[in-house]
């Protein structure tokens, strides 16, 4: 979570950033699936011999949220594309010259 | 009927937006975000009736019973709310026809519109759910449609400010699901009254307080409080002017609102204030704000800037409010909440108009815009009057009860403190009745003319309801108190 956290602040290249949050929601994931184990317990599907069953809830919720973060993705990249055509760099600190050259 | 109501509010705009995709010309897909704006604020309107009769509504999404299915479930805060980003969103609608044309071109309009209606619904989710796991999805379902609309500028800046918040915006949903995560770890809910009334049984432990602070930061870098507001400056100033007017009349209130709801009905009160010292925590941080980004306003050219920082000052005054952690506080900050939406957006809106006519908003290049587009320039004169404060104005009745709070409270130096930070806006409104009405209009000027008036009656509609609700503040002032005491009172 935290390598995730640290490339965001720490990286110029936007893509880079973009991989880093990626990382980062990655790991949240994880860590939802794991509250949802139960010790000794199977996948949540009735079926005869079983009696614990890992608790579903969290894994549908991270469902949504790879769904949501998929689309954050996406986006991210979408806009780098975008910043890449006008400014014909992905690097944060070109960027900040390129727009402290041209004042509006 | 009626009792659908709180589903429709959300679904209107949540069909509405495909629907803007698929009829593709621009004047339907326009028509069709108006009216689906206009119905959810009809739906709002009659919600608050029956709010304020003292009801809780509660709406169990396709029949499942909370806490295990979604709860929409609305008191007086979120109703008020609710009315808020409505109203706001449907009176800028006309606004936005005229506005968007010219700033974004008429190619691929309808993809502004479906941006806009998701924006708009997920502000709507994101309030009347009273579910934990809903509202992150309905905030990211906003959050999405807030960068698109960001990055639909004009000035190739708005790509890096929407790339911007995009990051800064998800880390603080991330830092959310994780608070929620944890929330549910150790309570097995996710339904919000569930939630609070579990927290109470087990008490303070390390899970919650790990829980507690994940969601304050996460919500805090989305209503862009000090010294988390970076990404709110550059998405202001650059992206359209009917947007600039929607976020910082609706976006930023509507996490102000989670906030609350986090702080007051999930969390309890001896939690959050009397085993954390939070409330002097948010009254530092908001102080910093009121002082350092009024003064930051002070010296910006680019006056959408300058309002920008302004509202991160303004967001100041209302966490002020709340750190009070009294009725009173509270009653102010959800009174400066609806007031500022007010002000802001009209202020906003005016400068679209100046944008619309001249074609910037730098201060340098506005001498003498009095003389030219004198309706509109004291449109946002009097926005500006609000901003500081003056007596008859909306922004009066805000501080007039902050102040209040602060002495009820017994920080007495913070009234002085509110004061003088006031001050503050006095200077950078100045600047604008200097530029706009001191300075001679130069020689080699383009001539222009008046804003149209499908731009100016709805900045007028919004500067003069600051106006109005500066005078007659039943409404205000009234479901304000109510809400503060219904959400203190629950937990007290």
């Amino acid at each position: 979570m935290m390598a995730g956290f640290y490339i965001v602040i720490a990286h110029d290249n936007l893509i880079k950033k973009i991989v880093g949050l990626n990382i980062f929601q990655a790991a949240v994931f994880v860590m939802y699936i794991s509250f949802g184990k139960v010790a000794g317990g199977t996948a949540p599907i009735i079926a005869e011999g079983f009696s614990a069953y890992s608790n579903p809830l969290p894994h549908v919720l991270i469902l949504t949220a790879i769904v949501v973060g998929v689309a954050t993705t996406a986006l991210g990249l979408a806009l780098v594309v975008r910043i890449n055509e006008e400014y014909g760099t992905i690097e944060d600190d070109e960027i900040q010259a390129a727009d402290d050259e041209q004042p509006q | 009927m009626i009792a659908q109501l709180p589903a429709l509010i959300v679904v209107i705009p949540l069909i509405g937006a495909p629907l803007c995709m698929l009829v593709r010309y621009r004047d339907w897909s326009w028509t069709v975000a108006t009216l689906c704006t206009w119905a959810s604020f009809v739906c709002a309107w009659i919600i608050l009736q029956q709010a304020t009769s003292g009801n809780t509504i509660s709406y169990q999404m396709g029949g499942w019973a909370p806490p295990l299915g979604i709860e929409y479930r609305i008191d007086l805060t979120n109703a008020f709310v609710l009315l808020v980003v409505t109203g706001i969103g449907s009176i800028i609608m006309p606004y936005a026809r005229e506005s968007i044309r010219s700033e974004f071109g008429t190619r691929r309009i309808y993809f502004f519109y479906t941006a806009y209606l998701l924006c708009f619904c997920g502000l709507l989710g994101v309030t009347i759910t009273g579910d934990a796991f809903n509202l992150f999805v309905f905030l990211e379902i906003n959050s999405l449609a807030t960068y698109v609309l960001i990055a639909m500028g004009k000035n190739r800046r708005a790509l890096t400010a929407a790339y911007q918040y995009l990051i800064l915006g998800t880390i603080g949903a991330t830092f959310i699901v994780i608070g929620i995560g944890l929330l549910y770890a150790e309570t097995g809910t996710l339904n919000m009254y569930d939630l609070s009334n579990r927290i109470a049984e087990v008490g303070a432990s390390r899970t919650i307080g790990a829980a507690f602070a994940f969601l304050v930061v996460g919500i805090s870098l989305k209503l862009a409080l000090f010294p988390l507001h970076l990404w709110l400056p550059n998405s202001y100033t650059y992206a359209p002017s009917m947007i600039s007017a929607f976020l910082a009349a609706t976006a930023t209130k509507v996490a102000v609102y989670v906030l609350l709801r986090f702080l007051f009905t999930v969390f309890n009160y001896e939690l959050t204030f009397d085993a954390l010292p939070l409330d002097y925590i948010l009254a530092c941080l908001a102080l910093i704000a009121m002082f350092a980004a009024s003064t930051v306003a002070i010296f910006q050219q680019n006056l959408k800037r300058m309002l920008a920082y302004s509202s991160i000052a303004q967001i100041g005054y209302i966490v002020l409010g709340i750190s009070f952690a009294s009725s009173a506080g509270v009653t102010a900050g959800m009174v400066h909440l609806f007031n500022h939406a007010m002000i802001k957006g009209g202020m906003f809106l005016a400068l679209g108009c100046i944008m619309y006519r001249v074609g910037t908003v730098n201060i340098n290049k506005l001498d003498g815009i009095g003389k030219r587009m004198p309706l509109t320039t004291a449109a946002l004169i009097l926005g500006g009057f609000g901003l500081i404060g003056v007596p008859l104005t909306a922004g009066f009745i805000s501080k007039w009860y902050l102040v209040t709070a602060a002495l009820e409270r017994g920080w007495w130096p913070l009234g002085f403190l509110i004061l003088l930070s006031s001050l503050l806006a006095v200077i950078y409104v100045w600047r604008l009745v200097e530029a706009a009405y001191m300075k001679p209009v130069p020689e080699n000027a383009k001539v222009v003319e008046e804003a149209p008036g499908s731009l100016l009656f709805p900045t007028w509609f919004l500067i003069g309801a600051s106006i109005y609700f500066g005078i007659e503040t039943n409404l205000t002032v009234g479901v304000a108190m109510d809400a503060a005491k219904q959400l203190l009172g629950g937990l007290g």
